[in-house]
């Protein structure tokens, strides 16, 4: 199945491969790296190149490309699913994945992929699982290893691999027992330029942090589950439960992992929290043009809108932009025309606005296009959706447990046309 | 550490295979600096006797090997190690460790020894190591392709494995060795198809994607019908009557003789394929998301495809790649099935930040979806569209306009004069996108559009790109009837920049002239001649050739050719409209999700997916084989005479099954049943109506043997005590009996005195009722089935003990009052007197099913006024009841005299859960909060089945649902009737029999869910024992498990 892997910088230095049958030559890259200068982009290298010998599958993260080699027919979701799989794994390995991080942990690394795939095929994915083969560096152990000269390969067996729940690691002790859950919600919007909603839908997600001594059974009510119109689950969630009961229940991996993520459909009205008024204007006449924006809140229940970002992209002809921001600090790069400006908190008595004017290449016809205007924001303590925990239990242990939920609502792709 | 220089050394040099090792593998300096003096350690490592060591270096050595290495002076030191040692060490991890180790080295000579390792491994007693062999079968294959043949039996074998571990792993081997031999899947496709949710997701993929083959060779086109509807709708209805009419035998022959005429009906197994695979569309991985939505696509009806817009759909939100692949799948799907991603068009609304690629697919499936209702809003997006700042994407844009354009007449113009507009767009790529789409939309209807013609004929003067300047004279040349006046003078205006052209401009331009000079040979003559012989020099031969070719046939020469009369027909035919098609069309020849699909080309080691077969293969091909029936062969041979469809293998498990499932299970043990029968019965309807008639007659002659058996117990226990018999037997009828706690002491003693009679009882009176039995049964013919919990052969021949057992077990699940006094917790208390003000309230759990609801849980409340005041209007009040609990109340007692009881019973649906009922009790005066804890055991009811059934189920609730916990049973209970005694008086549940002593099995089903509880105990002579649940609600087993574990130790 999977060949071999090559990880490439954004310079288009190879600085890892790792092959996992015979060795590749690493000119296989060359087509790699023909694609993407026609892409320009980074993100518009095709993920799938096909070559003579070769098939070329590459997924673009943290800066780096991880190209998988195959040979023979594959499904490419398969491929793209594990290399994401591959990142997500040095990311809870290292905290962050990024060449220098790669560079300093590379026996960790090469243990780690060598243990991931047998022969090219996925052997070991779990992070659990590879936690108890393969210890992640901390820096005592670094110091250790480095005197004793012995390796970070566990010296307990992995009975984690036999085991009926293999996302849990047996034998698990904590003091404090602790499962907290993040309820996230991402509002993906498209909203016109007289600021009706093309398209609002919500996206969210469980995030869950469980350190729990045992083997605790947890089971997670809602109160108002049928609000979930599409989900899909991490594999510890009891699929029959959820479609008797509407009942999240599992057995939960040890750590940091994501429950579920679902989808509430554009069916039900979705709540925009922001509205924003703007006022881009370009002359024919003057190179001047005139450029107002101003944010503010919609539906809240209440809540404060916080962190607060507006980015936009500038038409090429814009040379310069002087703008005063009420609050807030701006930035506007002339080379790239990205403009910026984090807003920070909204006060709903004092709107937040960014006005000035756009100065124009002279001479030049004034651009075709308006700026589409891409917004972050968060607001805390909130699920836009409505969302409720109703209850978490826990069966199988005795202690008890504390238990945290917290509820965040936050911009996904929320885009204003102007 | 040492790692990043080492690094840095070597990142410059090229990694050239030829090269010497150290120099092209960036992590040999990290991991072992000193390799070659290494290798001695290795070696001691491995002959160490500490399995840490002995993993570790084996681990190295797999991680020089992988990385291309040559490891040879290794070679004797591992394969001493592990083919003689390791591979029989009695660590799992080691065996598989080892394993891994020598199927890793790429060395001819160890085939042999490797073939060995492989097979003895395929029957190792470890699924780890099992799966291990499994992934070691394409590394043999791939080293020496000549072992095919052996390869395939240790697949064959391994496919025959039951766990999930090994199945994703075998296949895999199955696909990459010998995906051709379809036919080792066909007596594992069921069992493949039930553990498929619980295979990790890797395995899940490979699995799905090869089931989506062989459906597609072994069952019928589902659409078929669909099609066949359309055509000639009477006569397919006509032909499913007489199907109907004829029955499962005849259908053969007429399908035979009238293919076209032959009704679908799905095939159970073909069914049973996509409804396990159908949760899987909710996994977290797009892979395994991906691989169910082709499936779907290539398998499931018409109607049923839909579900699976909502999953991809959601996948449109994950990474870039991910989204990338799957737009290009639905674009595909959407080509087909538009009504499938109608509801979502929406979601494929392009934000700006969206990457160029990503966006172009959207595009794509925008106008695929585009129809006469949304084709406003449709437009109305594209227009923002072309507004964009990524240019490449605005000419895709104004393509798919064109392409919707062509499609639905109503917004033709519409669209068209949204492209004129554009033609004065400042950007020149939009104006020349725009030009060549305005073309081609002009061939459908040129007359009325004179106008834009002459617009675009005074554009020659500023539009550059080429492809639209060739349009435009295309255009010019096509239609110059319209525009007599202005074409002499593009062509004017083209000779004179001839040179300059590009080459598609120069063929156009000659293209013109030529044109022109047949309808308006006055004015252009001179200056057609001038261009064909500027193009006689080209330095282009296509234009030479054409120049010459024109020349030829346009002006008339002595030789007078016979085609230059014909010139005219030639260049002014009428040309048909192109058709503006979706590069994606067709693209469902290849399997969606593939790689080939993705690149629409065919990539090694694609396997076509093959089309429908006209005729469904035998689907008995795909029936297990159960062990026979010891005395069936005669009795078959008669019921074949009377019923020739009946097959074995129905009569087997079939009936049992559907006779105790619930109503909520019944449709999934029928289409168990009639799939496990097979042969292609299609009227299994009228055999399961024989077997329930067969099934009531069994059922009849079990009670009455039963009631024999009662008989003789009682007799039995007549001279010991009448009294405790007779109110046991009161007990169990009349449950309102007010001395339950008595009650349960006295069935302890009832329990001992069964088994004692049992150990005393002479032989043959042990075998007398189970012979008799078999005789009574073939005399009237009965079907086995209903036999077979009473005296399977297996009982038969096994000790008498156990014989028994199932005996009286039999009884008391039949006849579920003997099963009361069993109950296993005595009272409770509900309400003190203290606290009750005299009132005092017990409780238990009387374990008889509740006449109002079969889900609930019937509990017999005991009330006793012990006050000196009559208790008024006794009921329960408002009910505060956590989600899904429900209370069927007790009627009003309406008094209660001082120093009087009373039982009055209830229905608690607990629904599955221990979570306790809290509800008011009210008098007239006072109200009390109570509440009603149930003991995890109390929430199933007893179901019985045999032996064979058990496995069955217990095979299907493996992985997740088995909980296992050891124990150490206590000298006190190790008899087999106190085993049973406690095990029942914890749980609800039914015996099974046992072929074997020392093993005791109970069933039961959870009252609300219907869910199976399957509990093994397996006691081993010096008192260990071990407790196996199997169900799917893991926390009930958990919990049963625990309490279960309880009553026995202690």
């Amino acid at each position: 199945m999977i060949h071999s892997l090559f990880l490439i910088n954004s310079s288009g230095d190879i600085f890892l491969e790792k092959h996992w049958k015979s060795v590749v030559s690493r000119s296989v890259c060359d087509y790699f790296f023909e694609a993407q200068e026609r892409a320009t982009e980074a993100e518009n290298v095709p993920p799938v190149i096909p070559t003579p010998h070769h098939y070329l599958l590459s997924v673009y993260r943290h800066k780096i490309f991880f190209v998988a080699v195959i040979q023979t027919e594959v499904p490419p979701l398969f491929v793209i699913e594990f290399l994401h799989r591959v990142v997500d794994t040095f990311q809870d390995y290292f905290g962050v994945c990024s060449e220098p991080v790669i560079k300093d942990n590379v026996v960790v690394v090469y243990e780690v992929l060598e243990e991931m795939l047998d022969n090219g095929f996925p052997l070991a994915t779990e992070s659990n699982i590879l936690k108890e083969l393969i210890k992640p560096p901390t820096i005592l152990r670094t110091v250790v290893n480095t005197i004793t000269g012995s390796t970070n390969v566990g010296d307990q067996l992995p009975t984690g691999q036999l085991s009926v729940v293999p996302w849990r690691r047996t034998g698990v002790k904590y003091t404090n027992n602790e499962a907290y859950f993040d309820v996230i919600e991402e509002i993906d919007a498209i909203i016109d330029k007289s600021g009706s909603t093309i398209t609002a839908e919500i996206q969210g997600v469980i995030d869950s942090c469980v350190k729990l001594t045992g083997m605790p059974d947890l089971t997670l009510s809602f109160m108002n589950p049928r609000l979930l119109d599409d989900v899909s689950f991490h594999p510890c969630v009891r699929f029959k439960r959820w479609e008797s009961e509407r009942i999240l229940s599992f057995i939960p991996p040890d750590g940091n992992f994501r429950l579920l993520s679902y989808h509430v459909s554009a069916q039900n009205l979705v709540a925009i929290p922001v509205y924003v008024k703007h006022n881009i204007s370009f002359r024919d006449s003057s190179s001047l043009g005139r450029f107002e924006i101003t944010v503010g809140p919609k539906q809240t229940m209440g809540k404060t809108i916080e962190g607060v970002t507006v980015t936009s992209q500038m038409p090429k002809g814009v040379l310069n932009m002087s703008l005063t921001p009420s609050q807030g600090t701006h930035t506007f790069d002339p080379v790239t025309k990205m403009l910026s400006w984090d807003v920070g908190k909204i006060n709903p008595q004092k709107l937040p606005s960014l006005k000035g004017t756009m100065s124009l290449q002279a001479g030049a016809s004034k651009p075709d296009e308006n700026p589409t205007i891409n917004l972050q924001f968060k607001i805390q303590q909130l699920a836009i959706s409505g969302l409720k925990v109703n209850r978490l239990d826990m069966y199988g242990e005795k202690y008890k447990p504390f238990k945290g939920i917290k509820y965040m609502t936050k911009a996904g792709k929320f885009q204003v046309r102007t | 550490m040492s790692a990043a220089p080492a690094y840095s050394e070597d990142k410059g040099g090229s990694a050239g295979p030829g090269e010497p090792e150290y120099g092209h593998d960036p992590a040999s300096g990290g991991i072992f600096s000193s390799d070659y003096k290494r290798h001695d350690d290795l070696k001691e490592m491995l002959d160490t006797n500490k399995d840490s060591l002995k993993l570790e270096a084996m681990k190295r050595i797999v991680a020089m090997i992988a990385r291309g290495k040559n490891a040879s002076d290794l070679f004797p030191a591992v394969v001493k190690n592990v083919a003689c040692k390791n591979i029989e060490d009695p660590n799992q991890l080691i065996r598989a460790s080892a394993l891994r180790v020598l199927s890793s080295i790429r060395v001819p000579i160890i085939v042999p020894i490797m073939m060995l390792a492989i097979k003895e491994a395929a029957s190792d007693m470890s699924p780890y190591v099992r799966k291990t062999a499994a992934h070691a079968i394409p590394k043999l294959y791939s080293l020496d392709s000549d072992q095919k043949d052996q390869l395939i039996e240790v697949i064959e074998k391994l496919l025959a494995d039951k766990t999930t571990l090994v199945a994703g792993s075998v296949v895999m081997a199955f696909e990459e060795v010998c995906p051709e031999r379809i036919d080792l899947i066909h007596k594992n496709y069921r069992k493949l198809c039930n553990l498929l949710i619980d295979v990790e997701e890797w395995g899940q993929v490979v699995i799905i994607s090869m089931l989506t083959r062989y459906a597609r060779t072994q069952f019928l086109s589902p659409t078929q019908n669909e099609s066949l509807l359309e055509e000639n709708a009477e006569k397919a209805f006509y032909g499913s009557e007489e199907d109907e009419a004829k029955g499962a035998g005849s259908e053969e022959t007429a399908a035979a003789a009238l293919p076209a005429r032959k009704p679908y009906v799905m095939d159970p197994d073909h069914r049973l394929l996509l409804r396990n695979t159908k949760p899987l569309l909710q996994s977290r991985s797009a892979a395994v998301v991906m691989a169910v939505a082709q499936l779907y696509f290539h398998l499931a009806p018409k109607a049923e495809v839909g579900v699976i817009a909502k999953a991809l759909v959601r996948l449109l939100r994950s990474h870039s790649e991910v989204q990338y692949v799957v737009l290009q799948n639905v674009a595909t799907m959407s080509i087909k099935r538009r009504g499938m991603f109608e509801p979502y068009l929406k979601s494929f609304y392009i934000r700006s930040t969206d990457p160029t690629q990503i966006k172009i697919l959207k595009l794509e499936v925008l106008t695929n979806l585009a129809n006469e209702t949304n084709i406003p809003t449709v437009l109305r997006e594209f227009q923002t569209y072309i507004r964009s700042m990524d240019k490449d994407f605005v000419a895709a844009t104004i393509q798919a306009i064109g392409r919707c354009a062509t499609n639905i007449g109503r917004v033709r113009d519409t669209c068209l004069n949204g492209l004129v507009q554009l033609l004065s767009n400042r950007d020149e790529l939009v104006v020349a996108e725009s030009v060549v789409v305005i073309k081609k939309l002009l061939q459908m209807q040129p007359a009325q559009h004179g106008e834009i013609i002459k617009h675009l004929a005074k554009l020659t003067d500023n539009i550059q790109v080429p492809m639209a300047r060739a349009s435009i004279l295309w255009l010019i040349g096509e239609y110059c009837e319209h525009v007599p006046r202005i074409a002499p003078d593009v062509l004017r205006k083209m000779a004179k920049s001839f040179t300059a052209e590009e080459d598609i401009v120069k063929l156009q331009v000659i293209n013109l002239a030529a044109k022109l000079y047949l309808t308006n040979s006055k004015q252009t003559k001179l200056l057609t001649q001038y261009v064909l012989s500027l193009a006689k020099y080209d330095q282009n031969y296509d234009i030479r050739d054409r120049a010459r070719f024109t020349r030829q046939l346009i002006v008339p020469s002595e030789q007078g050719g016979a085609l230059s009369r014909h010139a005219k027909k030639l260049f002014l035919a009428p040309k048909p409209a192109p058709v503006l098609e979706s590069s994606f069309k067709d693209r469902d020849h290849f399997q969606l999700g593939s790689l080939s699909h993705l690149l629409n080309a065919k990539a090694t080691g694609y396997q076509e997916l093959p089309d429908w077969p006209e005729e469904a293969p035998d689907p008995s091909v795909r029936n297990v084989e159960v062990p026979e029936w010891t005395k069936c062969s005669n009795r078959e041979k008669r019921k074949e005479k009377e019923k020739p469809f009946y097959s074995d293998s129905e009569g087997e498990s079939g009936p049992t099954e559907s006779a105790d499932s619930d109503p909520e299970s019944e449709s999934e043990s029928d289409s168990k049943s009639s799939s496990e029968s097979g042969s292609g019965e299609s009227s299994s309807e009228s055999d399961n109506e024989d077997q329930d008639e067969d099934e009531e007659k069994g059922r009849g002659s079990e009670s009455e043997q039963s009631e024999e058996d009662d008989k003789r117990k009682t007799k039995k226990k007549v001279p010991e005590g009448k009294g405790e018999a007779s109110s046991s037997d009161e007990g169990s009828d009349s449950s309102s009996s007010s001395s339950e706690s008595e009650m349960t002491s006295e069935s302890e003693e009832e329990q001992l005195e069964p088994a004692s009679w049992r150990r005393k009882t002479p032989p043959s009176s042990k075998s007398a009722p189970a012979t008799k039995e078999i005789s009574l049964l073939d005399l009237e013919d009965f079907t086995p089935p209903s036999v077979q919990p009473v005296s399977p052969p297996a009982i038969v021949s096994t000790s008498l003990a156990a014989d028994l057992e199932g005996l009286t077990l039999t009884d008391s699940t039949l006849v579920p009052s003997l099963l009361s006094p069993v109950s296993g917790i005595g009272r409770q208390e509900l309400l003190h007197r203290v606290a009750g003000e005299g009132l005092a309230v017990d409780y238990t759990f009387s374990r008889q099913p509740f006449s109002g609801d079969p889900h609930m849980v019937s509990v017999h409340i005991h009330f006793s006024n012990s006050s000196d005041t009559p208790i008024k209007g006794l009921h329960v009040g408002t009910p505060k009841l956590p989600a899904g609990i429900s209370i069927q109340e007790f009627p009003e007692i309406e008094s209660l005299a001082p120093g009087e009881s009373a039982t009055a019973v209830m229905g608690i649906n607990f629904c599955d859960s221990t979570q306790a009922a809290n509800f008011q009790l009210c008098t007239q005066t006072r109200q009390f909060y109570v509440s009603i804890q149930p003991p995890v055991g109390e929430l199933m009811a007893p179901v019985f089945m045999s032996e064979n059934e058990f496995k069955k189920e217990q095979g299907k609730l493996m992985g997740m649902n088995e909980i296992t916990e050891k124990l150490m049973l206590p000298d006190t209970c190790r008899s087999d009737h106190i085993v049973v005694q406690k095990v029942t008086a914890t749980a609800n549940l039914g015996r099974v029999p046992c072929g074997t002593s020392d093993e005791y099995r109970f069933a039961g089903r959870t009252l609300t869910g219907g869910s199976l509880v399957l509990l093994t105990l397996d006691a081993r002579p010096a008192g260990a024992a071990q407790l196996t649940v199997n169900s799917e609600k893991m926390v009930i087993g958990t919990m049963l498990v625990k309490d279960v574990i309880q009553a026995l130790t202690q």
